[in-house]
This record gives structure tokens, C-alpha cells and sequence, in this order.
């Protein structure tokens, strides 16, 4: 028998008992379907999670000071003090790495943002026309610090959104004078907003140089510098770089600690992957369960058509063919039913991403193979059993029907 | 060109050991039209089987065209059956979901044959037996009469050498019987080889040699001389 006829016949087959044919396809598509918009759900959060993080900026890596071990004893223990800071000239010291694209120090302090009458206590953080490239901000009025030297204490502010409606209302903010804490700055730009980001609301702060910064605080040490390397490739480079760099310049400690954004990333990535998959997982039961209803509707079939079995049989079928010819029909069921499926899954995915467009919802390939895979295998593994039955049944019992 | 020699067929029947067929010994040669009669329970129809390899002997051997069959596996049994022999039942076994033309074209579906030989097939034998007309229609649109005559020509298709006929006009009445007997006899005049199980005496009688069972055993082996009607 020629593989065309035994699919033709097959689906012949089918055809001949659509209401139970319809309801098996059914149940696999649901399956299938399951897996597609499940996993594309899990999918959509991740990538939402991981955009978040890029607009923080990209290819960061934020050197801090002091060392956190995970093990044994910390420097300073050993040596009965504390961290040393990394000070301006540390920070400008870094950009002899040729990986560094540019970075951004900063210094962070709390200060009284008064106006006349109005005060308010603000976060205030020191630092460079850098930062607006390399924490990806936005500027909704005026401009951001100038570039220039970084130990120019030029008395000039950045508010944060929500400062300067606080602070001035709808009136023009550009060019007024405000007081931090017992000095003047000028205002010459304001922050688009941008709502939280790595646990600090742009919206609440306020941006001074940071010399002034230094100035204002009375200190030299940095909070922490931002680093933006070159490329993604560059960043193993910047925090060997870096750590070198520090090493070299703090007498041979190695005394700062130096993390990616790509290692968070990482983390996050990694668990959302996982969360994904156990979800699509669980969906790829109920393939298994429409598996286990394809085997129970073809045990039927092989009870219903018993004397057709054994006719064919008559006429000079092998059991191997009896076999194919059931094989076949689980095989164009699981088929057209994962086709189905994948189609109802997609549009599933859709009208999902139509509804919550900041979620990118699409399904993962990989996600849509193993589904496709799950449907034709549990097709066809448990379809393996009804076919071998039919296959041995005996002809002389088929005809009569027993 | 077919022999079956001390053929016994035994069943099991709970914890009892029932035997349809005894020590058949039997030889028939091509081109002849044998009746096999007998009461229900004599084992004619297991005999059939036997002849059509649909079941194996429990002992004894089973020659066809001089090979010995009953050694044969499965597939190639399979074989044996789709090319050399051809079944007409009593309640016709039609495929309800295929059409006249459909049912006569299946033996040639399984064994292979392209798809422009098999239409060339069925038609001209639909027109020799009369079914051009009812060819697209299903079994249930079909008189019993047509629809035994769409199981005559499914079973010679493929040009088998035995047709083995279970009961043809069991199923059917007097007038419709008769002209399904008298297609079943014309084939002979094709050196078919015609052998039909009945427990009518007047059908059998119509057979050149006839058969009587009892019990599993062969009670007479008569051959006359009187043609076909």
C-alpha cells in the first residue's frame, strides 16, 4: 500500500466519524494552545522585566567602594580599617581603560531644598554631564549640567519632576535661584519624568555637579561611579580594567567592589526562563491528557470497525498495514490538531498583546516546537497500542464481529 | 493445485477442546466449481477460512499451487490472499463509507497498484456487472442484489485463481440469489476456481462437485456431470 493511499484512506477514516474526529482535534489544539499562549505569557514578563533594566542604561558596570566578601574575612578587618574611598581622581583614573566609554560619578547626600518659603528635604546627587547618558534620563526643560571640569563646583541644579512642581508650580523654573541646604544654585534644567528606577525616583531628586556636591557635603569620597562600556563584549574588560585600575591606585588593595548589570540581568533572566518553562510545562500536561483521549477514542475505533479490520485483512492486508493505517490516523489527528492549535495559541497571544500592549507577548520558538513535538509524539506513542491490537486481530473473529 | 492434507482445526472453548475440522484430506483442482453443504456447526466455514488462509490449521499441511502455505508468515500469507484469492461473504462486508467504486478499487489500494490502472479497473468492471450507474453510491443506497455484486467484483479485481463464497445468496431473495449464482458461474469460464459454502441443497447441487460435512469430517465427495444451469 503506497503512503498516499494509506493517508487518503486514513483521513477517509476520520471523515467517516467527524463528531468524534472534531472533539480529539479539539482537545489537542486546546493543548497545544495552552503550552503557546502560556508560555508566551511567561515569555512577554521576561522580556518586560529585562527592557526595564536596559533603560537603566546599557553595558553598566557601577563601581562602589569597600569589599564585599562572600567568604572569609574583609580587608579592612584584617587591617583595622575602614574601606578607603574612591575619590574623583580614582574615578577620572578609570577612563584609561580603553573599554570605558564614558562614566558617571556620584555622590549622594540629603539636603534642604527651600524657595523662598517653601522647603522641602530632597535627595541630592552629585555628578557629571555624563550621567544623562549613562542612566539613559530624559530632559524636559532647559539643560542638564555642563560638561566641563569635573572639580568645577559651578553653583547650578537639575530638579527631578516632581521638585519643581512642588517648588514652582506652572511657573518658570529655568533661571531661578533655590537654596540647598546653606547654598545657592541656580536652576537650569528640570528631569522628564521617569518614575522609579533601581530604587530611586528621579522625579524627588535633585542634581548638583559634584564638585559642588563635595563642597556641600564636606566630603571627597564617591558613592558610586557608573561606568558605560563600550560594547557588551567590553564589559569583562571594564571590570578587569577597573578592578585593576583601583587596585593600582589604593596601594595594591583591592578594596572596591565591581558588579554588572549584566549579572542582575542574568539572575532575572534565568529565573523568568525557568518560570516559563514550568508553566509551559504544566501545560504540556493536558497534552498528555488529549494523548490519553486519542488513545481511548482509537481503542474504540478499533472495537467499532472491527469488521472492517477484518476485511482488509480478507483482501490481503498485513497486520503491518492494518497497523500504519491506524498509525496514520493518530498521526493526521495530533497533525492537524498542533496546526490548530498553533493558530489558536497565536491569536491567543495576540488579542493578549492587544489587551496589555507593554507586555511584548510572543511565544518562544522553542516553546512552539516542543509543543508541536509534544502533540505529534503523545499522538503517536499512544496510539501504538490500538493500532498493534487491530493489527492482531483475527480476521476469521474481526468478520463475524467478535 | 490445492490440497489440504490431514488438516485438523481444534478451538478451545472454555477448558474444552472443540474440533471443527478432523483430518481433512482434499484436493481440488483449477477451473473447478466445488459446493461445500452441511449443517451449521459441521465446520464448512471453517474449512472456507482454512482454504482462504484466514485461519491456520491446527495440524496437517495446506498446499496451494504446490507450496505449502501454512509455513508462511503473516505478511506473506497476506500476500498470498490479496493476489490468488478472492472472498464473497453473506452479509457482503462492504465498506459503508466508501462508494460501489471505492469498495471494488480497495484490494488494489493495498496491493499497491497505481491510481490510473486502478480507475481503468473499476470501471470496466463496473460495466460488466451492470453497477456503472450506481458506481459513486454509497452501500446503503444499494440493493442487495447490487450490493453482492460490488462485493463480486471487489473479489475479482485483482484476478485471483479461487473465489471462495461464504453464503453469497444468503442474505438476499430467490430472484436475486439466482442472478448473483449465475455471475459467481460465469467466472468460470475464466478457469476460476469456484468453491461455494451453502446449506442449501439446491444451490449445491448446482456444483459439478459437491461436498458433504458432518462433524468436521468429509461425509461424501460426489462429482456429477450436469453443467451449469
Amino acid at each position: 500500500m503506497k503512503l498516499a493511499d494509506t493517508i487518503q484512506f486514513a483521513s477517509g477514516s476520520l471523515r467517516g466519524s467527524p463528531t468524534r474526529t472534531l472533539l480529539m482535534m479539539l482537545a489537542m489544539s486546546i493543548g497545544v494552545a495552552a503550552v503557546v499562549v502560556l508560555t508566551a505569557l511567561g515569555e512577554g514578563a521576561r522580556r518586560y522585566v529585562i527592557d526595564q533594566f536596559s533603560s537603566l542604561g546599557t553595558n553598566l558596570v557601577i563601581v562602589l567602594p569597600g569589599r564585599t566578601e562572600t567568604a572569609g574575612i574583609g580587608p579592612g578587618l584584617m587591617s583595622g580599617q575602614t574601606p578607603r574611598e574612591i575619590t574623583l581622581e580614582d574615578a577620572q583614573a578609570l577612563l584609561r581603560s580603553h573599554a570605558v566609554k564614558r562614566f558617571a560619578p556620584l555622590t549622594v547626600g540629603s539636603a534642604t531644598l527651600s524657595r523662598d518659603a517653601l522647603n522641602r528635604e530632597v535627595v541630592v546627587l552629585g555628578s557629571t554631564s555624563d550621567l544623562l547618558e549613562v542612566r539613559h534620563m530624559g530632559i524636559a526643560l532647559g539643560r542638564f549640567l555642563p560638561a566641563g571640569d569635573i572639580n568645577d563646583a559651578t553653583p547650578v541644579c537639575v530638579l527631578g519632576n516632581q521638585m519643581k512642581r512642588e517648588l514652582f508650580g506652572n511657573e518658570q523654573a529655568v533661571g531661578q535661584w533655590v537654596r540647598l541646604g546653606d547654598r545657592r544654585f541656580r536652576v537650569i534644567g528640570v528631569l522628564a519624568s521617569q518614575g522609579e528606577s533601581m530604587g530611586m525616583r528621579t522625579d524627588e531628586l535633585v542634581i548638583i555637579p559634584v564638585a559642588a556636591a563635595h563642597q556641600l557635603f564636606n566630603t571627597s569620597g564617591l558613592f558610586r561611579v557608573l561606568i558605560e562600556a563600550k560594547s557588551r563584549d567590553a564589559i569583562e574588560q571594564v571590570v578587569h580594567d577597573a578592578e585593576a585600575i583601583m587596585t593600582e591606585r589604593h596601594g595594591g588593595e583591592r578594596d572596591v567592589t565591581v558588579i554588572t548589570q549584566d549579572a542582575v540581568l542574568q539572575t532575572f533572566d534565568r529565573i523568568l526562563t525557568a518560570l516559563t518553562m514550568a508553566v509551559g510545562g504544566i501545560a504540556a500536561i493536558s497534552l498528555a491528557v488529549a494523548g490519553v483521549l486519542i488513545m481511548n477514542v482509537m481503542l474504540i475505533a478499533v472495537a467499532q470497525r472491527i469488521k472492517e479490520i477484518g476485511l482488509l485483512k480478507a483482501l490481503g492486508a498485513p497486520g503491518k498495514q492494518i497497523r500504519h493505517l491506524f498509525f496514520a490516523e493518530a498521526v493526521l489527528l495530533s497533525g492537524i490538531g498542533s496546526v490548530a492549535g498553533l493558530v489558536l495559541g497565536y491569536t491567543g497571544s495576540f488579542i493578549i498583546g492587544q489587551v496589555y500592549p507593554m507586555l511584548p507577548v510572543s511565544p518562544p520558538w522553542w516553546a512552539v516546537l516542543a509543543a508541536t513535538m509534544t502533540a505529534l509524539g503523545t499522538g503517536i506513542l499512544f496510539s501504538v497500542w490500538p493500532a498493534r491490537r487491530a493489527a492482531k486481530l483475527d480476521p476469521v473473529a474481526a468478520l463475524a464481529g467478535k | 493445485m490445492i490440497e489440504l492434507q490431514k488438516v485438523c482445526r481444534t478451538f478451545t472453548v472454555g477448558d474444552q477442546q472443540v474440533a471443527a475440522l478432523r483430518d481433512i484430506d482434499l484436493k481440488l483442482d483449477a477451473g473447478e466449481y466445488i459446493s461445500i453443504m452441511g449443517p451449521s456447526g459441521s465446520g464448512k466455514s471453517t474449512m472456507l477460512n482454512m482454504l482462504g488462509l484466514l485461519d491456520r490449521p491446527s495440524s496437517g499441511s495446506y498446499l496451494l499451487d504446490g507450496g505449502n502455505v501454512t509455513e508462511l508468515n503473516d505478511e506473506q500469507q497476506a500476500r498470498v490472499r490479496r493476489e490468488k484469492i478472492g472472498f464473497v461473504f453473506q452479509s457482503f462486508h462492504l465498506v459503508p463509507r466508501l462508494t460501489a467504486a471505492q469498495n471494488v478499487e480497495l484490494p488494489m489500494i493495498l496491493a499497491s497498484i497505481p491510481a490510473e490502472e486502478r480507475k481503468a479497473r473499476v470501471q470496466v468492471l463496473m460495466q460488466n456487472y451492470g453497477l456503472s450507474d450506481r458506481a459513486d453510491h454509497k452501500p446503503d443506497q444499494l440493493s442487495g442484489g447490487q450490493r453482492q455484486r460490488v462485493a463480486i467484483a471487489r473479489a475479482t479485481v485483482m484476478n485471483p485463481t479461487v473465489l471462495l463464497a461464504d453464503e453469497p445468496t444468503g442474505n438476499l431473495d430467490r430472484n436475486t440469489g439466482w442472478e448473483v449464482l449465475k455471475l459467481l458461474e460465469g467466472l468460470l469460464e475464466n478457469g476460476i476456481t469456484l468453491v461455494v459454502v451453502t446449506h442449501d441443497a439446491e444451490i449445491g447441487a448446482r456444483a459439478q462437485r459437491q461436498i458433504h460435512m458432518l462433524d468436521g469430517r468429509i461425509v461424501s465427495d460426489e462429482s456429477t456431470q450436469n453443467e451449469p444451469k
